[in-house]
């Protein structure tokens, strides 16, 4: 164990000598981890991210939270420069830290959607709280229109908040919950040079 | 080269009348229920001018143009679904008997794709369908240019009439039906508009892109597809708020087909007004390029079918 520690070291130095430096540019960066309910679990955590220059910004421990393996999800945001990131996650899974998800800016990315139908009979306030919850997004703000009346065919501009990465998985459960409810759902365009 | 011309509908007529300029001659014209042959060249004004009178386009039969001595079978019979018959057995004949097929019907290469390849493996003609994609717009041609495997993926608006549709209901404020009828009264939508704003159209021309990317394998069943029937003047104002507005856009790559109605930027390149028809060609090694121009019309389909004639080898 001890050799193999040292090694781990001498590789980091080696490394780090021939690494480019970085300009100082950082990016935030959120990584969820499951850790087991023992003293100094979250101490042991959170050390391979300062030793590999990660800049802690929070830490989200739900304690009363488990997850059905009787773990505690936790999730930190952290700041470092984009070339160290993958070095940050290694070395929480050397530690032997459960790395459930790493990488994808917690509410990073925004999209807009529009729903149309029968928005009011439909249950609007259901809809927008099942988009929320199944895809762990924010409703950042929400625009309707219903020149008919409430009763007949509406629409509604919603713009959400997700974590960077997701709009695809997002998107597809915004589809599921749409279809469901017989609501027309005009996703946007993404890919390519499309802003 | 010598071109037997089957349909005599806006791209066939416009075919017969163009080929001249290109430097081809026309041997024969049919519709479905008669034809005209000549191994010297047809009098395409006489013939031309006998079906747009009502005439039929002259005394032979329909079946007799198979027998003519041609070099390209130029099939322009109108699309048709599932079997795409009889698009398919013209082309197949064409292909049995080693002369060329260029198609400006959709139908054989969306559904049955990759039979029209085998068959064209088997013979010394080949086929070309540039026409079937985007009326003038040269798409197909530049994915060949590309290559193919070097491109991935093909988005965009394919088709005039729903691209006309939504444009005028976001400048003038107008409901569909609204909007729908005066499209129908200016001639750009169709008395039966269905195939237009309920996405079939655009996604047929999005599967053969899938099918020229991925070397085979998709038909419109395994397109997902939605039309603009369903979107109210309401759902364009709120997308014009925050400067977006609504298209009906495709997207075809070897994943698969889609169509439906899309946000897209209000001023971006994919948002074109009227009836023009926009791709956004993503390639691996060199951005997007975009085509855009007119997407349907007689003589614009005909230029992409007798660009295509000029890309064929001599048999």
């Amino acid at each position: 164990m001890v050799d193999d520690l040292e090694e781990t070291v001498t590789e980091t130095d080696e490394s780090g000598e021939d690494e480019p430096e970085t300009d100082g540019g950082v990016r935030a960066y959120t990584v969820r981890l499951e850790l087991v309910d023992e003293p100094g679990e979250l101490l042991r955590a959170l050390e391979p991210i300062a030793n590999n220059g990660g800049n802690l910004l929070s830490i989200h421990h739900e304690r009363g939270n488990m997850t059905p393996r009787g773990h505690i999800p936790v999730e930190v945001d952290l700041e470092s420069p984009p070339d160290r990131f993958d070095d940050i996650v290694g070395a929480l899974r050397d530690a032997g830290v459960n790395v459930i998800q790493a990488g994808a800016e917690h509410y990073g990315e925004e999209i807009s959607v529009v729903l149309v139908g029968q928005l009011v009979e439909s249950d609007l306030s259901d809809t927008l709280s099942r988009i929320e919850t199944e895809i762990d997004a924010v409703v950042l703000d929400l625009s309707l229109s219903a020149p008919e009346g409430t009763k007949a065919v509406s629409s509604a501009r919603v713009r959400l908040a997700i974590d960077s990465g997701r709009s695809d998985e997002a998107l597809a459960a915004i589809r599921a919950i749409g279809s469901e409810k017989e609501l027309t759902v005009v996703e946007p365009l993404l890919g390519g040079d499309v802003p | 080269m010598k071109l037997a011309v089957l349909g005599a509908g806006d791209v066939g007529r416009s075919v017969t009348d163009l080929a001249g300029e290109y430097g081809h001659d026309v041997v024969a014209l049919a519709d479905s229920s008669s034809a005209v042959i000549d191994p010297a060249g047809i009098d395409v004004e006489r013939a031309l001018e006998r079906k747009v009178g009502g005439d039929p386009v002259g005394t032979a039969d329909p079946e007799s143009v198979f027998d003519a001595d041609y070099d390209v079978l130029v099939e322009a019979t109108p699309t048709t679904l599932d079997d795409a018959e009889p698009g398919f057995s013209h082309v197949r004949r064409a292909l049995e008997a080693d002369r060329h097929a260029v198609l400006a019907n959709k139908g054989p290469v969306a559904e049955r794709y990759d039979e029209l390849r085998t068959l064209a493996a088997d013979s010394r003609g080949s086929i070309r369908f540039e026409a079937t994609v985007g009326g003038a717009i040269p798409i197909l041609s530049t994915i060949e240019d590309e290559t193919p495997q070097a491109v991935t993926a093909v988005r965009g608006v394919l088709n005039g009439t729903a691209n006309f549709i939504l444009t005028r209901m976001a400048a003038e404020g107008l409901d569909y039906e609204h909007v729908l009828a005066e499209a129908q009264d200016l001639g750009v939508a169709e008395a039966d508009p269905t195939f237009d704003v309920d996405g079939t159209d655009a996604a047929l021309k999005f599967v053969i892109l899938a099918n020229v990317l991925a070397d085979g394998g998709f038909s419109l069943s395994d397109a997902t597809v939605e039309g603009i029937q369903n979107i109210p003047g309401s759902a364009l104002d709120l997308a014009a708020e925050d400067g977006r507005t609504i298209r009906l856009i495709g997207e075809a790559s070897r994943e698969g087909v889609r169509v439906g109605p899309r946000l897209v930027p209000e001023n971006g390149a994919l948002a074109v007004t009227g009836t023009r028809n926009i791709v956004q060609i993503e390639t691996k090694h060199a951005g997007s390029l975009h085509n855009s121009g007119r997407g349907a019309g007689g003589p614009e389909t005909a230029t992409a079918v007798l660009s295509d004639v000029g890309r064929l080898a001599e048999l």
